[in-house]
């Protein structure tokens, strides 16, 4: 142990490396209200963003928080908010306003066990549906979860860059486990993150603020900067404002979903371990997978042909990877921290292959110990 | 040495249970090793029962959690009715002497230390809330889980300026009584 090897390790929690992510990320704008097991994110950039001039503001509740958020957005700022699942249904109509009016946003939601007040220091997986469906309407979102203190610093600057990117609301969806867990916290020197911003148009090209692009992402410009134009909620045509007509109506709404859809294999992030030669599948996510790691490890070191997936990614789901990952399975066994929302998309995907739920809604981590009983039911 | 450790220190919320896993899991790392400290809490910040846990390996650790605890300590009664039974054979449980374990629900196999840790921060430190730090300066006396440097290392990190001397004061005291109990 030298002073230097000191300096360098450190102790972090999920919620603080969030923080640490954002600040890296070049969050300028954080409005939001506090809500255990996210507030250590609020407390930690309240305690930054003065000391390096960016923007904190505490607001009276979640619907402000994701208000303010997406209109600092629209004047240039990266702008986010961090809450849990009260909170997060708060925010769905305004969720929805992003999607539709293409504002970047980037949405903290450190889940709790619901529903409604639930238990509020325990953690769960319960709302990784109502992030993909919460708010109305047809449209896409993307939606990550990170699994480890590390993951999750990079992961909320991927969020960033994504939501840049694609012009839309991007969901962080932590759990309490996560959020609160400490861990090694040492930046990866050798490979510093690419920071993305929103798309701009080039010096004299002409600014169209809702462009039917071939790339599906229209450019943006900060209001107030030097050009008018219209944001809406309503749906509208190429210039903002409101339109009815169906073909244009149309071909809108099918470009806010193909955005994010038709670019699944550069966003959905999914890690695999042990699969080549995989009989049993266990997939997951958050801190279920690091649960399930351990199982699988456990496994293999027993001899068992066990295979672990773990989305990074929740939504978009990539549909054409899993379904081929599943493929030829005795079985795919889903542990999550719910009563079996991702096993279903699974099961959508996984035709012909049994998949089999394994859910926990008790507050509680599921343990490697029941996760290896689970496979060997079907080995 | 032993491989991996899964400690959980336990008391009542206020006593610094959380900090005092914080700060093993900080030296921990500093030794090498990696380690995830976790908690469990009710939705109340002041009484009720506290357990802050460390897990420590020479290998990635994957699931974070104290499956059973080969360390436990117990700063308060209803932390000892909770966890003091709750240990892996051959573990070692360190209680407050004020705790009555008069039930007998320790596993025989079990090494108990009992100390008057925070008789001891109330009359030499002259402060109660330093019995988190005096229990650390035990357990690393008791145990090789971490280096006495990094211990140092660790609670000069944690801790400000004009509270660091008392606390390097109360880890300097659990080390001796540590000492005293080990000769």
């Amino acid at each position: 142990m030298t002073n230097n090897t000191i300096n360098k390790i450190r102790l972090v929690q999920g919620n603080e490396a969030c923080a640490l992510g954002a600040i890296k990320a070049g969050a300028t704008f954080y409005s939001g209200y506090p809500i255990t097991p996210s507030t250590e994110v609020a407390e930690h950039i309240a305690n930054k963003f003065p000391r390096i001039g960016r923007h904190f503001i505490q607001m009276e509740d979640e619907i402000a928080s994701i208000g303010a958020a997406i209109g600092a957005s629209t004047v240039g700022h990266k702008a986010f908010t961090a809450t849990s699942g009260p909170g997060f249904s708060l925010m769905q109509e305004l969720i929805g306003y992003a999607a539709i009016a293409e504002i970047p946003v980037v949405i903290i939601n450190v889940m709790r066990a619901g529903p409604s007040t639930g238990l509020p220091t325990m953690p769960a997986a319960g709302d990784v549906q109502q992030a993909r469906w919460g708010t109305h309407g047809d449209h896409s979102i993307i939606a990550i979860s990170p699994n480890s203190v590390m993951e999750t610093y990079y992961e909320t600057i991927n969020a960033f860059n994504l939501a840049e990117q694609y012009r839309t609301p991007v969901l962080l969806m932590m759990d309490e486990k996560v959020g609160h867990l400490r861990e090694r916290f040492e930046e990866d020197e050798a490979n510093e993150p690419v920071i993305m911003y929103r798309p701009a148009p080039k010096e004299g090209e002409k600014f169209v603020p809702y462009a039917n692009v071939e790339c599906g992402v229209p450019h943006i410009l900060p209001l107030g900067k030097g050009e008018r134009y219209h944001i809406t909620g309503l749906t509208h045509g190429e210039t903002g404002f409101y339109t009815a007509q169906p073909k244009a109506v149309s071909k809108f709404v099918g470009r806010l979903s193909d955005k994010i859809e038709l670019n699944v294999d550069k966003i959905a992030k999914i890690e695999e371990n042990y699969t080549d030669d995989a009989e049993v599948l266990v997939l997951s996510y958050g801190s279920s997978a690091r649960s399930a790691h351990e199982a699988v490890k456990t496994l293999r070191e027993q001899g068992h042909k066990v295979g672990m997936v773990r989305l990074i990614t929740l939504w978009p789901f990539h549909d054409a990877k899993i379904a081929a990952l599943c493929e030829g399975k005795k079985a795919v066994i889903v542990p999550e921290m719910n009563l079996g929302q991702m096993a279903r998309e699974v099961q959508r995907v996984a035709k012909g292959v049994p998949v089999l739920p394994m859910c926990r809604v008790d507050g509680d981590l599921m343990t490697p110990d029941e996760i290896i009983a689970k496979v060997k039911e079907v080995l | 040495m032993q491989r991996k450790w899964e400690v959980r220190f336990s008391g009542t919320g206020g006593q610094g249970i959380i900090r005092s896993a914080v700060i093993l899991a900080q030296a921990a790392l500093y030794d090498g090793f990696d380690a995830v400290q976790s908690q469990s809490y009710g939705p109340e910040s002041r009484g009720g029962s506290t357990k802050g846990e460390v897990v420590i390996d020479d290998e990635i650790i994957y699931y974070p959690k104290v499956n059973l605890p080969n360390l436990v300590v117990c700063l308060s009664q209803e932390a000892y009715k909770k966890y003091g039974a709750d240990i892996r054979e051959n573990g070692i449980l360190i209680v407050d002497s004020s705790i009555c374990k008069d039930d007998n629900k320790v596993p025989e196999n079990v090494k108990v230390y009992e100390f008057p840790i925070i008789e001891t921060a109330r009359e030499e430190i002259q402060n109660e809330l330093s019995a988190n730090v005096l229990s650390l300066g035990i357990v690393t006396g008791l145990t090789e889980i971490v280096s006495e440097q990094s211990m140092i290392a660790a609670l000069t990190e944690t801790f400000k300026k004009n509270i660091l001397e008392s606390n390097l004061k109360a880890f300097a005291l659990g080390l001796k009584i540590a000492q005293t109990a080990k000769n």
